[in-house]
């Protein structure tokens, strides 16, 4: 048994919740094109979700290594939207994390904020309106920079949390 | 790079410099690490690639994977990267020094 769910998430981390309740309540997501989730009935619990925002694009040589290594470790890539990875891992070959500490973390992180900072910049910029456009095309603009400004705060928070606790753990 | 210049290394980074006194690939850097510490220390396959293209650029590790075109490369750890791994292990041991001689190594 299938269902396809459209959603729409702006937050990589919350998306990555809600795909391991869907899960958890055996659903495991096996395809994400454009906020279509495409999902299949199968045993709750079976799989452990997480998504990655790549340096490359899974599809760039310069990937082929990493994917290698996920491919190793057990790991399935089920979907990708340019840079970003949908990775899920069976619960019974053991925890899944793809960082395991604060420095890797905060990488990501900053990968992250410095894909999303220019593109709510420039929507900015066209959103007060410093360039000379229409009213409308102006209201989404600033509503594009808002929604773009939500995830980067969220980011930036946890950045610095973690960044606090590596100045005196390791 | 010059001792006093060179800080502590991450965990992950201490594990995989020893893991790689024999070459070895990615996912056999993370089986072995996870052994050696009983499932304490799991390393994340994004934590450790990242770990290794840093380790590459400074030349701590070297490639030796005779074809290039595989997707799984071998690594090893250089000459300079047994160097950076001594001056931490002496520098582990003065901790691990300090700390008994002062809180005593007690087991309670």
């Amino acid at each position: 048994m299938r269902k396809r769910i459209f959603k729409l998430y702006t937050n990589y981390e919350k998306e990555e919740v809600w795909l391991n309740q869907m899960a958890a309540s055996g659903w495991n997501c096996i395809s994400y094109c454009f906020g279509r989730y495409e999902f299949e009935k199968g045993t709750p619990g079976e799989y452990t979700y997480r998504i990655q925002l790549l340096d490359y694009a899974p599809t760039h040589p310069n990937s082929a290594e990493y994917l290698a290594l996920l491919e190793d470790a057990g790991i399935e890539l089920f979907a990708s939207h340019i840079r970003w990875v949908y990775l899920r891992k069976k619960t019974s070959g053991g925890s899944f994390e793809l960082f395991s500490d604060r420095g890797s973390r905060i990488t990501h992180y900053k990968r992250i904020i410095t894909m999303l900072l220019p593109l709510a910049l420039v929507n900015f910029v066209f959103g007060v309106g410093l360039l000379e456009n229409g009213r409308i095309i102006r209201s989404f603009n600033l509503a594009a920079a808002l929604i773009l400004a939500v995830p980067i705060f969220s980011y930036y928070r946890r950045m610095n949390d973690l960044e606090k606790d590596s100045q005196i753990l390791e | 790079m010059a001792a006093e210049e060179q800080g502590a290394l991450t965990e992950a980074v201490y594990y995989i410099l020893l893991a790689l006194h024999e070459p070895k690939h990615g996912y056999a850097i993370m089986q072995d690490v996870q052994e050696l510490t009983k499932d304490r220390l799991i390393l994340g396959p994004g934590t450790l690639y990242g770990a290794l293209s840093t380790l590459a650029d400074k030349g701590w590790i070297k490639a030796c994977t005779e074809d290039q075109s595989s997707r799984r490369k071998e690594y090893l750890i250089t000459d300079l990267g047994r160097s950076v791994f001594r001056t931490e292990l002496e520098r582990l041991e003065e901790l691990l020094t300090h700390g008994k001689l002062i809180v005593g190594s007690e087991n309670s």
